[in-house]
């Protein structure tokens, strides 16, 4: 039991990955397509929801995830869960610029001053490709 | 001869080698699951990034995700191969699997060469700080994966250490992953 490998020792026969590739690029298509809607939601879930179950084949089919041992799946999921945790204890003071005593007067600004350069860009025609106002300041 | 631990030792109930590939990936997760959280928190509380996210070409990343899962089909042939014990299609296989990554390394650099040139650069503003570094960081996983790839093939063609083959497949399979959510993230919302 030295040299197998995951899919060798699950199921004795290969997977149709062509098929599996030809689904991969049609989702593909779907997450490129979806934002030409203009409609948030759609653009969300074709976007972001399709990301997912594009990794989901990946790892299933390609990495053979789905009849890899128990034991890589708790290592991997144990590093899933620690992320989730440093990003929910973090993501708060981030996400919102003020709470129950405090304020962050800079990202405030600095999201006031963005959005303020961006309705000009849109209102005045201009083009968001052009060199940036800012650059070369830094 | 004796055989290496990597290919012999059975402590986990894999060969020592994949559990190994797996440890990486796990720590993958969180560099990369770290990075793509920040950025992901910060642009929700910056609608104003829009103003430069707009800028990223859909087409170019979109045409790189198609490039990485078409490499991806070849890397899990090439493991495919190998477990039929043909080497030398292995071989083959995983150069194709390096051809992707070249041309996924080759668009990127004409990318970045356009954007830079339009004053686009890591310092301009936070968003290209994030875009750089995200897919400056996944562009180095391609480029190691790549080297990687090209000594297992050398192996392979000549029927050795046929089980790396799929090691390395599933190392490159992770480094598309990332890139999967990397698009949607970079290119898509803007």
């Amino acid at each position: 039991m030295s040299e197998h490998t995951a899919s060798e020792t699950h199921e004795g026969h290969h997977r149709n990955y062509v098929k599996i590739w030809a689904i991969l690029l049609v989702l593909l298509v779907i997450s490129v397509l979806g934002p030409f809607l203009e409609i948030q939601v759609v653009t969300l879930v074709t976007a972001f929801g399709i990301a997912g179950v594009k990794a989901w084949m990946v790892a299933k089919n390609f990495m053979h995830l789905d009849v890899e041992r128990p034991i890589v799946l708790y290592i991997l999921g144990t590093c899933l869960a620690f992320m989730v945790l440093f990003y929910s204890g973090t993501a708060p003071d981030v996400m919102e610029h003020d709470g129950l005593n405090w304020e962050n007067q800079a990202a405030k600004a600095s999201v006031e001053a963005g959005l303020a350069e961006w309705e000009v860009l849109q209102g005045g025609g201009g083009d968001p490709h052009a060199e940036p106002a800012d650059a070369g300041h830094h | 001869m004796q055989k290496p631990v990597a290919t012999t030792r059975d402590v986990m109930g894999l060969p020592t080698g994949r559990l190994a590939v797996w440890w990486v990936i796990a720590s993958e997760i969180v560099i990369f699951g770290g990075l793509l959280a920040s950025y992901l928190m910060h642009r929700l509380g910056h609608p104003d990034w829009a103003s430069q996210s707009i800028v990223t070409n859909t087409w170019i990343g979109a045409f790189n995700t198609f490039v990485l899962l078409t490499s991806s089909l070849s890397a899990v042939l090439a493991h495919a191969a190998a477990e039929d014990g043909d080497g030398k299609k292995a071989a083959k296989l995983l150069l194709l699997t390096v051809l992707g990554g070249a041309v996924f390394i080759g668009v990127k650099s004409v990318e970045w060469t356009l954007e830079i040139s339009h004053g686009y650069t890591i310092t301009s503003h936070p968003f290209w700080s994030f875009y750089y570094t995200a897919a400056g960081l996944h562009a180095l996983h391609v480029i190691a994966g790549c080297v990687i790839m090209l000594f297992v093939a050398a192996d392979a063609a000549k029927g050795r250490e046929l089980q790396r083959v799929e090691y390395i497949g599933i190392y490159w399979h992770f480094v598309d992953i990332i890139w999967i959510f990397l698009f949607p993230l970079l290119y898509i919302a803007k």
